[in-house]
C-alpha cells in the first residue's frame, strides 16, 4: 500500500512537471505569425555601420546584439527565420589593433567631468580586436563600417594587407572570405532567401561630416581616384547599386532596399548651433571697429573692381552685436580667395591680415556646425593670447562648417542615390524603406513610444548615440520596425515588431 | 515531541508555497480533498486552522494530523503584439503542516499548529519581457498557532489564541528595462529580509444546531510583516554618478490580511457529510508594495497593488465508503483579488475555478494515511500592470497569461 502511494505520488509529480499551461494559440505555433510571400529561412544584411550596428564611434559586441538585422532577425524566428551571425567584436571597448597597435578609437561612453556635467568620452582600455585574427565561417550580417556603395563591388577590400594604406577595410578584413574578395560577392555566395541592402550613406556622409573637406565628383565616373571624403557620382552609385541587387536577387531572394537619410536629422549637424557666440557690448564694438575696413572699403572695393559679386561681399560682411547670439567667423573656400589680392596696392596689407581676411566670413543660419566644433569653438589656441578666440578672432577652419553650399550638394547627390534605390526598389518588386523620411520625423517632433518620445536630440533625444551619427540600440530598434512595416506591406508578412522602449539608449560610464 | 516539532519549523522554514494572491489554501490533506472546507466540520485537528472552538467536540484525546503537499505551478506569458514570450520556471512548493490537539476534560481543549497560509514562489526566466518588475520572488510566511477552546454547551463552543508569525521575502528585478553595465548586463536588485516576525490572533465560534448540522465562523486577524533594515543588492550597475545604484539597505511592509471564514455542514444518509464554507479576505489592506531604500540617493521603490477584498465559495462532500476508505471531493471559485490594470507579473492571479479530491486510508485504530489532490483552473486572461513608470510616463507591461497548478498532497493522521 505504502508503495503504491509512492509509485503514485513520483509519476504524478513527473506528469506535473510536464503539465504546463497552454496558450489557446500561443505565439510559438507556426503559423500565428505569417511570412506572406517571403521565405525568411537565410537572411543575410548588407550594408555599411549602420547594418554592422556601430555606435558611439565604434563597433562593440552589445551594440552588434541591438543591430537592426539582429533585431529583425529575432522577430523572423516567428515566421521560419533561421540563425543569424555576425562577425562578432571581442570586446565591448570597441577599438581595433592591427599587428598590435590601435588603430581604431574606443567607444564614446557618457561620462560625468569633473564640473559635475555628463558628456562623451571615449572609453579607456586597451581593445583586443586584432584586424589580423581572421574569423571562420560566413556571416550573415555583412555590414561593414565605413563602407561606401562602390566598395561592396571592390575587390580587396577584405585584404589585411591593404589596411595600413587605406585600401582594404579593417572590419571587411575580419571576415572577408580571402584577399580578393568582395563583400557583395561573399553576400550573394550565402544564398540567402531573404536580404536587406542600405548603402550609400557613406557616399555623402564623409564629406558631410567632414565640413565639405573633400571633393563632389559628379562627373567622374572612376571611383578609385577618389579621396575619402569626397562625394561618390550619382551615377556611379546607380551602376554599383544596380549591380549589388542583381547580385542578391539572382537567386530569386525578396528582400529590402533602404534609402539615404538627410544629414540635417543628425544631431551630429544639428546640436552645435550656428550663434551661440556671447559677447558683451564694448567686446562687440571694438570687433566691430577692426572689421569697419573690410566691410566698409575692401568688399566694396572688391564688387568695384570685379573680383567679388555683391552677393559675395554681402556673404562676407562681419557684424558682431552685444547678444549671447553672435555668429562666429569662418574660412569658407567656397570663398574667391582674396589674399593675394589684399597684399597688393590699392590694399596693401599685411601677408597675415590678408590670409585671415582671404576666405573670410560669418557663420549664418543657412550652415550647419559639426558636433566636434563644440570643443572648439571660443576656446583660446594659444594660452599665452587670451584674445585669440576661435569664432571670435581666429576663423573656424572650413573643416567644422557645413555651408549652405556644400548642404546642396549633399542633397543633390543623396536625392539622385534615393531616385536610383526607389526605382529599383520598383523594378524589382522589393520592399523600400523611406528612412530619409523616418529619420525626418525622429528630428522634427518625434516618434512617441511606450515610455517617451524618440528625438534627434543629442545624448537625451535616445535616437542617436554619442557619436552623433549612429542610432542607439534604441534607434536601430526603430528602424528594424520601420523595414518590418514595409516588409509586412510588401509581401504580406505579419511579423511583429518590437517594443523599442526595450532597447537602451546612451550608455552611462565613468572611467 | 519538542523535536519533532522543531523539525517541523526547519523544514516550513524551506517550504515554498502557492498563492492566489499570495494567499495559500492548503491548511490540511482531509480539508483540501474537501475543496478546503472545515470551519464548521469535526473531523480531525486540523480543526487548529479551520475553526479552533471545534477541537472541544474531536472524539479523541490525542489528535495528530501532520502533511506536505507538493506544488506544481505554472504561469505562461505571451504578448501577440511583439511575439514576446516566457513561461517560469517555479521550483516545486512543498508546504507542510502540523496539528496537534489534547482534551484536557469535557469542556476543554488545547491546540498548536504551525502552517503556511500565505507565500509565494515565482521564477521566471532573468531577464525576461517583465524582467523590470519581477525575475523572481520567493515569499514566506510561517504561522504558529497555540490554541484553546472551550465548549459552553453541547450547542455552542469558542475557541482562538495568539498567532506568532516569522517571514521571509527574497525578490529580484531589473532595475529598469534598459540599464546595463557595459558588457551589456541588466542592472537589477535583490531585496532580501528574513526573520520578519509578528503576532496576530485567531477567534472561532461553533454552533450545533442540530446532532448532524454545525455551523461555523472563524477570524483571523490581519499580520503586518514590517521588514527593517533588508539587504538591497544591486548588481551590474554602471559606474557613474548619475546610477548611484550603491548596496544598501531597505524598508518594507507586508500586509498579511485578515480572512473571515463562515460556513456549515451537514451529515446525511449516515455515512455522508456536506460542507460549505465562505472566506472573505480583506485584501484591501495591501494598496502598495514599497521599498524604502536607506541611501538617500537611491528613490525609493513604489509598486501600487491597490488589491480588492475577495471572495472564496467552498463546497465539499465526505462519503465514509468502508471502514478502511473515507472518499472526499470538492470544489471552489477564488475570486482574485487583483484589480483590471494592477496585473503584476509577480502575482498574476485571474479567477479560478478549483477542484479537489482525496481520501484517508485507515491503518488500523489509531493511524490515517490522508491524500488529496487539487487542480486549479485558471481562464487565459489578457491583462496588464499600468502602474510601471519610467520618467514619469506610466509603462502598461501587457500581454495575455495562462496560469495552472496541479497540487498532490499527503499526510498523517494519529489519534489516540
Amino acid at each position: 500500500m505504502k508503495n503504491i502511494l509512492k509509485y503514485t505520488f513520483a509519476v504524478l509529480a513527473v506528469g506535473f512537471v510536464s503539465c504546463e499551461p497552454e496558450f489557446d494559440s500561443p505565439v510559438t505555433d507556426d503559423g500565428f505569425y505569417t511570412s506572406g510571400s517571403a521565405d525568411f529561412s537565410k537572411y543575410v544584411s548588407v550594408g555599411n555601420s549602420l547594418t554592422a550596428g556601430y555606435a558611439d564611434g565604434a563597433l562593440y559586441i552589445t551594440g552588434q546584439n541591438n543591430s537592426y538585422p539582429n533585431i529583425m532577425a529575432q522577430q523572423f524566428s516567428f515566421v521560419g527565420g533561421g540563425d543569424f551571425t555576425q562577425p562578432l567584436m571581442n570586446d565591448n571597448l570597441g577599438g581595433l589593433l592591427l599587428g598590435g597597435s590601435q588603430i581604431a578609437e574606443n567607444r564614446f561612453v557618457l561620462a560625468v567631468g569633473p564640473n559635475g556635467n555628463p558628456g562623451p568620452v571615449r572609453l579607456d582600455g586597451m581593445p583586443t580586436t586584432d584586424v589580423s585574427n581572421k574569423l571562420s565561417g560566413s556571416f550573415n550580417n555583412m555590414g561593414v563600417p565605413g563602407a561606401k556603395s562602390f566598395h561592396l563591388v571592390a575587390p580587396g577590400y577584405g585584404n589585411v594587407a591593404g589596411v595600413p594604406t587605406g585600401a582594404a577595410n579593417p572590419y571587411f578584413a575580419r571576415f572577408a572570405s580571402s584577399e580578393s574578395a568582395t563583400v557583395i560577392g561573399d553576400a550573394a555566395a550565402q544564398n540567402a532567401t531573404f536580404f536587406t541592402l542600405w548603402i550609400g550613406n557613406n557616399d555623402i556622409l564623409s564629406y558631410a561630416t567632414s565640413g565639405g573637406a573633400g571633393v563632389d565628383q559628379t562627373g567622374n565616373l572612376d571611383p578609385t581616384s577618389y579621396g575619402s571624403n569626397d562625394i561618390t557620382d550619382p551615377n556611379v552609385f546607380a551602376a554599383v547599386y544596380s549591380q549589388q541587387v542583381d547580385a542578391l536577387t539572382a537567386n530569386g531572394a525578396k528582400g529590402v532596399l533602404v534609402n539615404i537619410p538627410e544629414v540635417t536629422s543628425i544631431p551630429y549637424f544639428t546640436t552645435v548651433p550656428t550663434n551661440a557666440i556671447p559677447l558683451d557690448a564694448a567686446t562687440a564694438a571694438q570687433l566691430n571697429a577692426q572689421f569697419a575696413a573690410y566691410n566698409n572699403q575692401i568688399l566694396p572695393g572688391l564688387v568695384g573692381i570685379g573680383l567679388i559679386s555683391a552677393e559675395e561681399a554681402a556673404l562676407r560682411m562681419i557684424n558682431f552685436s552685444a547678444s549671447l547670439n553672435n555668429f562666429p567667423i569662418m574660412t569658407d573656400d567656397d570663398l574667391t580667395d582674396i589674399t593675394t589680392v589684399l597684399q597688393g596696392p590699392p590694399f596693401n596689407l599685411p601677408a597675415q591680415l590678408a590670409a585671415l581676411l582671404g576666405q573670410l566670413r560669418q557663420v549664418n543660419a543657412n550652415d550647419l556646425i559639426v558636433l566636434p566644433a563644440s570643443s572648439v569653438l571660443g576656446s583660446t589656441p594659444d594660452p599665452n593670447n587670451p584674445q585669440g578666440v576661435i569664432g571670435v578672432s581666429i576663423p573656424l577652419t572650413d573643416q567644422y562648417v557645413l555651408a549652405a553650399s556644400e548642404q546642396a550638394r549633399v542633397t543633390a547627390a543623396s536625392t539622385a542615390y534615393n531616385a536610383t534605390i526607389q526605382a529599383l526598389a520598383g523594378a524589382k518588386n522589393l520592399a523600400f524603406v523611406d528612412a530619409k523620411a523616418a529619420l525626418s520625423r525622429v528630428a522634427n517632433g518625434g516618434i512617441v513610444y511606450d515610455g517617451g518620445l524618440l528625438t534627434s536630440q543629442f545624448v537625451t533625444g535616445g535616437a542617436f548615440s554619442l557619436d552623433g551619427v549612429h542610432p542607439t540600440p534604441r534607434g536601430y530598434a526603430y528602424t528594424a520596425n520601420l523595414i518590418i512595416q514595409a516588409i509586412n506591406d510588401t509581401y504580406d508578412a505579419t511579423i511583429p515588431k518590437v517594443h523599442i522602449g526595450n532597447y537602451g539608449t546612451v550608455t552611462v560610464t565613468n572611467n | 515531541m519538542k523535536k519533532v516539532l522543531l523539525l517541523a519549523v526547519f523544514a516550513l522554514a524551506s517550504a515554498v508555497t502557492y498563492a492566489g494572491g499570495y494567499r495559500v489554501s492548503l491548511q490540511g490533506n482531509k480539508s483540501l480533498a474537501m475543496g478546503h472546507t472545515g470551519v464548521a466540520v469535526i473531523n480531525s485537528s486540523e480543526s487548529v486552522f479551520f475553526n479552533p472552538a471545534a477541537l472541544v467536540y474531536l472524539e479523541d484525546k490525542f489528535n495528530i494530523s501532520a502533511g506536505i503537499h507538493g506544488v506544481f505551478s505554472n504561469i505562461a506569458y505571451q504578448d501577440a503584439e511583439t511575439g514576446a514570450n516566457a513561461r517560469t520556471d517555479s521550483p516545486v512548493g512543498t508546504p507542510l503542516y502540523l496539528y496537534a490537539s489534547y482534551q484536557a476534560n469535557d469542556w476543554l481543549a488545547f491546540g498548536l499548529g504551525v502552517y503556511t497560509p500565505y507565500g509565494s514562489s515565482v521564477e521566471y526566466e532573468d531577464d525576461w519581457a517583465g524582467s523590470h518588475l519581477v525575475n523572481n520572488i520567493d515569499l514566506q510566511a510561517i504561522y504558529i498557532q497555540p490554541t484553546v477552546s472551550f465548549k459552553i454547551n453541547d450547542k455552542l463552543s469558542v475557541g482562538g489564541g495568539p498567532i506568532y508569525v516569522t517571514g521571509s521575502v527574497n525578490f529580484n528585478r531589473n532595475l529598469n528595462r534598459t540599464l546595463t553595465d557595459l558588457e551589456g548586463n541588466r542592472a537589477n536588485v535583490t531585496v532580501d529580509a528574513s526573520g520578519v516576525s509578528n503576532w496576530g490572533w485567531v477567534a472561532s465560534a461553533m454552533v450545533n444546531l442540530t446532532e448532524d448540522l454545525h455551523i461555523g465562523a472563524t477570524y483571523r486577524s490581519e499580520i503586518i510583516l514590517d521588514a527593517e533594515d533588508g539587504d538591497a543588492d544591486f548588481e551590474n550597475v554602471p559606474n557613474s554618478p548619475l546610477t548611484p545604484f550603491a548596496d544598501t539597505t531597505f524598508n518594507a511592509s507586508l500586509p498579511l490580511p485578515a480572512e473571515m471564514t463562515v460556513g456549515m455542514s451537514y451529515d446525511f444518509c449516515e455515512n455522508w457529510t456536506f460542507a460549505f464554507d465562505f472566506n472573505r479576505t480583506f485584501w484591501d489592506v495591501y494598496e502598495s508594495l514599497d521599498l524604502d531604500f536607506a541611501n538617500p540617493e537611491i528613490p525609493d521603490s513604489k509598486n501600487a497593488r491597490n488589491y480588492k477584498n475577495s471572495s472564496i465559495y467552498r463546497f465539499g462532500m465526505q462519503y465514509e465508503a468502508t471502514k478502511m476508505f473515507t472518499l472526499r471531493a470538492g470544489y471552489y471559485f477564488d475570486e482574485s483579488p487583483v484589480r483590471e490594470g494592477y496585473f503584476a507579473p509577480e502575482t498574476p492571479r485571474n479567477d479560478s475555478n478549483n477542484f479537489t479530491a482525496g481520501l484517508t486510508v485507515n491503518l488500523g485504530e489509531h493511524l490515517q494515511i490522508d491524500a488529496s489532490f487539487l487542480y486549479s483552473h485558471f481562464k487565459e486572461v489578457d491583462a496588464s500592470y499600468n502602474y510601471y513608470f519610467e520618467n514619469g510616463v506610466a509603462v502598461p507591461f501587457k500581454g495575455t497569461y495562462k496560469t495552472n497548478a496541479f497540487v498532490p498532497g499527503l499526510g498523517l493522521t494519529y489519534k489516540l
